[in-house]
């Protein structure tokens, strides 16, 4: 099958106060439709930049030039109009972010914040969509979803916001799905939740998922491959089973080893 | 505090909208009953050529309202847009936006609008376009600072990240958030506004009579003010009661608007 996204020497350079800094030096990798890959590595390697970069979202306030190609449907993303790319965005790949609590509008009820992505992308009446949000709603698992449509969201806990965003990500059955270290901000108990939450709704709506965290425990059982980065560049990428029994980059070993275990024993020691 | 700040609006409002209908007499009419003090027909007393002081007090206030609140609501729609396209746009756009601001900032407010009046003449629609420019770069500035600041946010980038347009992101993602420091600088300018207003009508810079309004009838009744103490005493007091109102509302809003807002 040929692969729903190309990523070819990708690279990402940013310039604060006048010095360039490469941020992602030349990446390369796949992900077939349907497929959910993790991308894992500590803060700082450019995970989220390449998230970003395939979204074509700068960080707010900094300016950043993109290289490479990135293949999307037969299209490179890179070359299209910011015009075009806001059609993609939220239709065709989405993005679910680290921190649920500061990623809705506060002032908009969640109801009406997925209406809006509806009506902007699918061009339903005001009455199917909130149909449809309503349904979402359910979807991801937030009970009595009619009544709860019309709260705003410090009305909801960080795991229903997250759900909520969740909800939004997929309104459009996007065929990416972004998910930026998706747990991170949440407790220990709800961040299973909401795997598990993520990777049925992946088979359901047949979505591939680029899931990306700092934490190689999230992403077992979650993804089939795994690309780990370090400083900018994919040191080590496979299946996960061969990735977790036989580590051949130092730095996964590494990260392995960073993993804390439930019989207190320590790798190698 | 904003319930009092309400009430007191209340009744500025009362005085805009029913104005000459609420005044016991016609507020030109003259009289030979001249600087007589409060009794039962005139409760305030008359002015120089015999006008009921009252009625004067109740139009004049209604000419002065109507151009502060006109002039303000001009100054928040432009401070409103100029301050959202700078912050949000940033850059180049809100380095040429704010250099512009800075020189109608840097002029006094009275030199500027003795300035514009002398040049335009002394009509309702000139004094309220001056006071508008005055206070212009006020709330422009105040609509920037947590512009710049919200679009930073998070939400903004989520929304951003399912094909929000830009313009769509800065008025329903952006704008609301930023609503509170706006309406609270309002109100304070709307309290300087009744001042100016006032001030320049004072030095003939108003509405030509025979409208009357708080500023010309302080000057009028300078002269007298020792025969006739309440012809002075009166507009000033419902200058200083206007002023008042918008200063009690922007301290009630701000209370209600900063405490546990999110």
């Amino acid at each position: 099958m040929s692969p729903l996204l190309e990523v070819r020497d990708l690279t990402a350079q940013f310039a604060r106060d006048g010095v360039p800094a490469t941020v992602v030096k030349g990446i390369s990798f796949d992900i077939a439709p349907g497929e959910s890959v993790g991308f894992v590595g500590e803060s700082g390697c450019g995970k989220s930049v390449t998230a970003r970069a395939i979204m074509r979202l700068a960080p707010e306030g900094s300016s950043v030039a993109w290289g490479g190609r990135i293949g999307f449907r037969g299209q490179d993303l890179l070359t299209l109009s910011e015009r075009e790319m806001r059609d993609i965005r939220g239709r065709r790949i989405a993005m679910v972010f680290q921190d649920p609590m500061a990623s809705l509008n506060p002032v908009m009820s969640v109801g009406a914040q997925i209406d809006d992505i509806l009506r902007r992308h699918t061009g339903l009446s005001r009455k199917a969509a909130r149909q449809r949000t309503i349904e979402l709603l359910g979807l991801v698992g937030i009970r009595d979803p009619a009544i709860r449509a019309d709260d705003f969201p410090h009305q909801f806990s960080g795991g229903m916001r997250q759900r909520v965003l969740i909800a939004i990500a997929v309104s459009c059955q996007p065929d990416l799905l972004i998910a930026d270290e998706p747990t991170t901000a949440l407790d220990v108990t709800v961040q299973a939740q909401i795997l598990r939450l993520l990777n049925r709704l992946r088979r359901e709506l047949g979505m591939a998922l680029m899931l990306i965290t700092h934490d190689f425990g999230v992403i077992a059982g979650m993804v089939e491959r795994v690309n780990v980065m370090h400083g900018g560049e994919i040191v080590e990428a496979g299946p996960i089973d061969q990735l977790f029994a036989a580590p051949t980059h130092p730095y996964t070993r590494a990260l392995l080893a960073a993993v804390p275990r439930l019989d207190g024993a320590r790798p190698g020691g | 505090m904003v319930a009092i700040g309400a009430a007191m609006l209340a009744l500025l409002l009362l005085v805009v909208v029913a104005g000459p209908s609420i005044a016991p007499f016609n507020a030109a009419k003259t009289s030979a009953n001249s600087l007589a003090g409060p009794d039962a027909t005139h409760w305030l007393g008359t002015d120089s050529i015999g006008r009921d002081l009252l009625s004067r007090l109740i139009v004049g206030g209604r000419g002065t309202l109507t151009i502060t609140f006109v002039a303000v609501a001009l100054a928040l729609a432009a401070g409103l847009v100029l301050g959202l396209v700078s912050g949000y746009v940033g850059g180049k756009v809100d380095l040429v936006i704010m250099r512009l601001l800075d020189v109608v900032f840097a002029f006094p407010v009275f030199l500027l609008a003795i300035a514009v009046v002398a040049a335009l003449g002394p009509t309702i629609r000139n004094l309220i376009i001056t006071i508008a420019i005055v206070y212009t770069p006020t709330l422009a500035r105040v609509v920037r600072g947590p512009v710049l600041s919200v679009k930073r946010w998070d939400h903004v980038e989520a929304a951003r990240s399912v094909g929000v347009g830009e313009f769509r992101i800065a008025v329903v993602h952006v704008l609301p958030l930023v609503i509170s420091p706006i309406l609270v600088q309002t109100s304070l300018t709307l309290a300087n506004t009744i001042f100016t207003v006032t001030a320049l009508s004072f030095l003939g810079l108003g509405p030509p009579p025979p409208d009357p309004n708080w500023g010309s009838m302080l000057a009028e009744a300078r002269q007298f003010m020792e025969l006739a103490p309440l012809t002075v005493i009166g507009p000033a007091v419902a200058i200083v009661f206007a002023s008042l109102t918008f200063i009690v509302l922007a301290n009630g809003l701000r209370e209600v608007l900063d405490v546990g807002n999110r």
